[in-house]
């Protein structure tokens, strides 16, 4: 299971600076200490309207369940992808947009 | 480093989170694995480090890149009751322009199993170099933050966060 879900605002005004905030259900076992195989994420990114906005390159120290939070401001209608790709190559993906104006 | 008024007034006020003081970073203990772990974040990119003693200052690993202390604020718990999920908010004061802004902040920890914790990759289009998440430390320890900035700049900042329960899955 590893359904992501994403904190949005619906929309915004011109210029207003909103906050995002991410959470996936993952283990992040790093098999390290556990007889359990390794199953890491190994990277997240967001691009707004196509632009790469915001990542993180995940590390044995990410916890289980990662969570993000960052703030940016919108001066148009925003199409947001969240892609978070596990160290198999597989990827989760999230979609979401405000609007703006 | 200063602390803003905002986090000694939620300090004083929270019973299990509060700012933490961050401490200079060159009191901060370097073993050799978190040494080489910051030399391939931060050194010369494609160049494998070398050591040949099992204790390094910072200034070893970056020689000649100039390197500040402070300019980061970390709101971390003093004690973590989980070692598993300990929360960290690290603001990077920057203006987030073109010209000047944040590229990169690591976490690194200095006593976990692996040093690596995770990398933020940033761009202007944050409206300010402040982000959150959740790390995981096996025990009690110093973590160490550095920042990168678009002119090459290193930031860099320590803390020390006591642990109630190791989070044992790193």
């Amino acid at each position: 299971m590893s359904t992501p879900r994403i904190r949005l605002p619906r929309s915004a005004a011109p210029g207003e600076v909103i906050e995002v905030r991410t959470l996936i259900d993952h283990p992040m076992i790093t098999g390290l200490s556990s007889p359990e195989p390794r199953d890491m994420l190994e990277r997240f990114e967001v691009t707004v309207n196509g632009a790469f906005v915001f990542g993180y390159d995940f590390e044995n120290g990410s916890s289980a369940n990662p969570t993000f939070t960052f703030h940016l401001p919108l001066d148009e209608t925003s199409d947001f992808v969240f892609t978070w790709t596990h160290e198999d190559g597989h990827t989760f993906v999230a979609e979401g947009q405000v609007r703006v104006g | 480093m200063r602390l803003d008024r905002r986090a000694v007034l939620t300090g004083t006020a929270a019973l299990m989170t509060v700012s933490v003081l961050p401490k200079s970073f060159a009191s901060a203990a370097i073993d050799d694995s978190v040494a080489r772990w910051l030399a391939q974040i931060l050194g010369p990119r494609g160049e494998e480090p070398t050591f040949d003693s099992t204790e390094h200052s910072f200034d070893d690993i970056l020689s000649g890149q100039p390197i500040e202390e402070g300019g980061i604020a970390l709101d971390v718990p003093n004690v973590a009751e989980n070692g598993a999920q300990v929360p960290i908010t690290i603001h990077v004061d920057s203006p987030m322009t073109e010209d000047d802004h944040v590229t990169a902040i690591h976490i690194v920890a200095t006593r976990n199993p692996t040093p690596g914790i995770g990398t933020f990759r940033l761009t202007p289009a944050l409206a300010r170099a402040e982000v959150t998440t959740r790390i995981r430390l096996a025990e009690g320890q110093e973590i160490l933050v550095l920042a990168e900035l678009s002119d090459g700049r290193v930031r860099r900042v320590a803390a020390e966060i006591a642990v109630t329960l190791g989070g044992c899955a790193t």
